[in-house]
C-alpha cells in the first residue's frame, strides 16, 4: 500500500500548482494511471479522499484515466495493445518491443478557482 | 468574481524520486560501483543470498549492503557477521525504500566499493514502483511461494533485469514447476536473465557470481 505516499507527492504538486496560478481552490484533479504503473486506482481514490481534508483540494473531484499497455514492435513497426501484459507483438510475434504507454503515473491536469 | 480555470500539468507523480535516483545512479557509476536492488516477498531468501555472495566475492571484491526493513537491525547484523559493511534503514512501517533514503546514506558509503547491494523491504508490490538508482534489479522468487507468481505481480517482473529462483533444493518436494515460472516471467519481460539457485547447496551460485562480475567489468569498461 504505497498509494498513500504517492498521494502525498500528488498533494505537494497540487500545492505548488495552486500557488503558481494564484488559486484559492482546486476543484478537479485528473490522473493518468498505466496498467503497469504499480498502483491500484481504487486505493489511490481512497488515499486521495483521506488526504484531501483541510487542504486546497478539500472539495476536489478525482478522475483517474486507466491507460492500457501500448507496445511498439521494432520488427514490423506496428503497435499492439496487450490487456494481458504479454510482451509479444500481436502481429508478428516478435518480442523486440518498446513500451509506449501503460507504465505512467501522471498528474495530467487540474481545475482551479481563482478570485479576480 | 471567482473564475474557474483549467491548468495542464503533465507531471510524473514519482518524478521527484526518479530525479534523486538518477543522481545516485550517475554517482555510483562514476565511482565504478555496481549497484543491485533486490526485491522479493518476505522470506524468499534475500539476506541468505547476500550472505552467500559475501562468502563468494569477499575479500577479493569489496562489498557493501544497504538493508531495508520495517523494524530491527537483524539483517544488517547478519551481513556484518560476514565482515561486510552494512547500513540498516528502518522504514518504521513504510512498505518500500525510496531514493531519498539511499541519498541520505550516501556520505557513509565508501567510494572504493565494487558492489553495493540494496535489500529492499520484503514486499513484491510496492518496491517495484521505486527506482533507487540501481544499475541492476533482481527479483527473487522462492520455490515454496508457488509457480503462479509472475503474472500476479507483473510490475516487479517487468521492471527487473534478473529473476532469481531461490530454494531450488526444495523443488523436488513441491508442486512447483520452474518451467512454468520461467515461461510466465519471459512473457512479461523477454529480456529477463534467469538464475535458479540454492544458497544452501550452492547450486547455481557460480552462474550468478559470474554474471555479477561480468556486469561489473562492463560498467567499468564503458565508464573508464
Amino acid at each position: 500500500m504505497h498509494e498513500l505516499s504517492i498521494v502525498a507527492n500528488l498533494f505537494e504538486l497540487l500545492e505548488e500548482q495552486a500557488k503558481e496560478a494564484g488559486a484559492q481552490k482546486i476543484t478537479l484533479v485528473k490522473l493518468k494511471v498505466g496498467v503497469l504503473s504499480g498502483v491500484v486506482p481504487e486505493l489511490l481514490q481512497t488515499a486521495f479522499d483521506i488526504y484531501k481534508k483541510d487542504t486546497i483540494a478539500t472539495e476536489a473531484e478525482l478522475i483517474i484515466e486507466t491507460v492500457p499497455l501500448r507496445l511498439l514492435c521494432h520488427q514490423c513497426h506496428q503497435e499492439t495493445i496487450r490487456d494481458d501484459i504479454v510482451f509479444t507483438c500481436a502481429h508478428c510475434g516478435s518480442t523486440r518491443l518498446e513500451k509506449k504507454e501503460g507504465t505512467e503515473l501522471i498528474l495530467e491536469k487540474i481545475e482551479l478557482e481563482i478570485d479576480d | 468574481m471567482t473564475k474557474r480555470k483549467e491548468r495542464l500539468v503533465l507531471q510524473d507523480l514519482l518524478g521527484s524520486n526518479k530525479k534523486i535516483a538518477n543522481e545516485i545512479r550517475e554517482k555510483l557509476i562514476q565511482q565504478g560501483i555496481l549497484t543491485a536492488n533486490l526485491l522479493s516477498s518476505p522470506g524468499a531468501g534475500k539476506t541468505t543470498l547476500l550472505e552467500k555472495l559475501a562468502k563468494e566475492l569477499s575479500p577479493a571484491y569489496r562489498l557493501g549492503v544497504i538493508e531495508g526493513d520495517i523494524e530491527t537491525q537483524r539483517d544488517a547484523e547478519r551481513i556484518r557477521a560476514q565482515g561486510i559493511p552494512a547500513w540498516q534503514i528502518t522504514t518504521g512501517g513504510a512498505c518500500h525504500l525510496e531514493a531519498k533514503m539511499i541519498g541520505n546514506l550516501f556520505p557513509q558509503i565508501p567510494p572504493d566499493l565494487d558492489f553495493l547491494f540494496i535489500e529492499n523491504v520484503g514486499n513484491l508490490v510496492c518496491p517495484a514502483s521505486y527506482d533507487l538508482g540501481e544499475k541492476l534489479r533482481l527479483v527473487l522468487l522462492s520455490s515454496p511461494e508457488g509457480d503462479d507468481k509472475p503474472k500476479k505481480y507483473p510490475k516487479a517482473f517487468t521492471t527487473a533485469d534478473c529473476l532469481v529462483i531461490t530454494k531450488a533444493d526444495l523443488i523436488p518436494h513441491l508442486p512447483f514447476d520452474p518451467a512454468k515460472v520461467i515461461q510466465e516471467a519471459l512473457e512479461l519481460n523477454p529480456q529477463l536473465k534467469i538464475f535458479t539457485i540454492s544458497a544452501l547447496t550452492g547450486e547455481g551460485i557460480q552462474d550468478l557470481v559470474a554474471f555479477l562480475l561480468q556486469q561489473l567489468q562492463e560498467l567499468r569498461s564503458s565508464h573508464a
